[in-house]
């Protein structure tokens, strides 16, 4: 109760540098927001991207349908495949058409060869998987010809990993950063309150008595500044939406992530700073 | 009760400040220490309250030795002791109730004993009408009676004066020096450091001059002849 009473105290006595160290907190966190903000979009379009990964196998013309259904169904039970679809030659003209729009008089009776299109399961998109896939589905006699946009696909693959290395290290970097500033702003509050810590041990106060106000006030900042730069990220993703490119915001797990994430914060700083500053006093 | 052994001080950078000093205090005894600046006056009381530990010997305080004392053992001890200092350390954003009355707020004593216990000591060191003034409405004498206040409400043994009259006009400390015997007749010991002779010389309290970390006169050894050379 005490511990609770005094950060409210403190809150109470100095608001201005403890507002200071709740937008220090918020901005920091602000920026870690925007960069997961980023992150997480960048993983979203090149998910979408991997989505649209397939292979399409053509039939040679002339083959028994029943072989090629018996082919499409035999391919669907791969591990690796979600999906093997039979695209007839009917279909495939059909398909071509639309994708023309007005230039479809192009394939006024034209014939055009049958296929099984087939995707791959998440976690199978990457070049050697395809590869092997589609070397396998070349196996079969009748099929004529195989497409799968080989150098595409390692460009995306290789995207993708460049972008986790670097989500992954620039997280950290601005994760490091939020750290320390919160932890300097909280030692600031510690130092404001340095005769009171030195009043409190010579009349006997013991160090852990001190430290709890301070440990509950980090806590209480961190979930303050989590809030407020919840509600920054928030309110620049629904800018970014109206105004640039739409884009997706974090799920609900992951903004109380990021909440608890202040909160730690705020509780490691408040606790390093005392422990420090009551050791060297 | 409060006794050194061989104790010696050494700090990194400026050296020794305290020497091999042995050196009981009595149960209710009243104590000058005196010597020049730098003699380890300060450092010699820092280690009655366990600010520091000594770098070799032992310094033992009501049972509690400064080679075995925790953290919390030191928090324990200063609970039983008072301490004052020429500069007050007062907090200026609290009245002098909430001063007095905080030494037993950050022990946890119980709220329904506090105001009782405040009011008493403020009345005993002359300051009952001044309960809710801040300290900078106050006069040197009037802040050092607050300090001094907070000091005893725990009810200490004894009290650790480092040069309580050192910022203080002639007239503050007689009356600071005054409420000091008034303390010490009570039954709390005290032990003050102070440059000033002539408190010395009006009482027959027992003295003991420090030069260069050593003490080099203590009236209560059989040996002292003189007076203090300082």
């Amino acid at each position: 109760m005490r511990p609770l009473r005094e950060a409210f105290e403190t809150f109470q006595r100095s608001p201005l540098l403890s507002a200071l160290s709740v937008t220090t907190i918020a901005f920091s966190l602000f920026a870690l927001g925007l960069f997961g903000l980023v992150a997480l979009n960048i993983r979203e379009a090149l998910e979408r991207l991997e989505d649209r990964v397939e292979i399409r196998a053509f039939v040679a013309i002339g083959t028994p349908p029943e072989d090629v259904v018996q082919a499409a169904n035999d391919i669907a039970s791969f591990p690796e495949v979600q999906s093997a679809q039979l695209v007839t030659q009917e279909q495939a003209l059909k398909r071509a058409q639309a994708e023309l729009g007005e230039f479809r008089d192009v394939f006024e009776g034209a014939v055009l060869p049958a296929s099984i299109d087939l995707r791959l399961r998440p976690g199978q998109r990457n070049p050697a998987a395809v590869k092997q896939v589609a070397e396998r589905v070349k196996s079969y006699s009748f099929i004529d010809d195989i497409r799968y946009g080989e150098e595409w696909i390692e460009k995306l693959y290789r995207l993708r990993n460049v972008a986790g290395i670097v989500s992954l290290v620039l997280g950290f970097v601005f994760a490091a950063v939020s750290v320390i500033i919160i932890g300097t702003t909280i030692r600031m509050a510690v130092l404001a309150r340095a005769k009171e810590i030195s009043i409190m041990r010579l009349v006997g106060a013991t160090d852990e008595y001190i430290r709890r106000p301070f440990l509950v006030e980090g806590f209480a900042k961190g979930v303050m500044g989590g809030l407020l730069a919840l509600v920054l990220t928030w309110i620049a993703q629904v800018l970014i939406n109206r105004y640039v490119i739409q884009t997706i915001f974090f799920e609900t797990r992951v903004a109380l992530l990021g909440l608890l994430f202040g909160a730690l914060i705020g509780l490691a700083g408040s606790a390093v700073s005392v422990g420090r500053h009551l050791r060297r006093v | 009760m409060i006794r050194f052994t061989r104790v010696t001080k050494t700090y990194p950078r400026t050296g020794t400040a305290v020497h091999d000093v042995s050196l009981s205090v009595n149960k209710g005894e009243f104590l000058f220490l005196t010597g020049a600046s730098g003699a380890g006056k300060t450092s010699l009381l820092r280690m009655v309250y366990m600010e520091e530990r000594p770098t070799s010997g032992e310094v033992r305080v009501a049972g509690t030795s400064s080679v075995t004392a925790t953290a919390r053992d030191v928090a324990k001890l200063r609970r039983k002791l008072g301490i004052v200092f020429q500069d007050f350390r007062l907090l200026e954003n609290r009245t002098v109730e909430q001063n007095v009355s905080f030494a037993l707020e950050v022990i946890g004593a119980p709220a329904g004993v506090i105001g009782g216990k405040v009011s008493r000591v403020l009345t005993q060191v002359g300051l009952a009408a001044k309960g809710r003034a801040f300290p900078r409405e106050l006069s040197g004498g009037e802040q050092q009676r607050v300090a001094i206040a907070r000091a005893l409400v725990n009810d200490p043994f004894a009290l650790i004066a480092d040069e309580p009259t050192g910022n203080l006009d002639d007239r503050a400390t007689r009356g600071i020096f005054q409420l000091l015997r008034e303390i010490n007749a009570a039954g709390t010991a005290i032990m003050m450091a102070t440059h000033n002779l002539e408190l010395i010389r009006r009482s027959e309290y027992r003295t003991i001059e420090m030069a260069r970390g050593q003490i080099v006169f203590d009236s209560a050894e059989p040996t002292a002849t003189s007076g203090p050379v300082a």
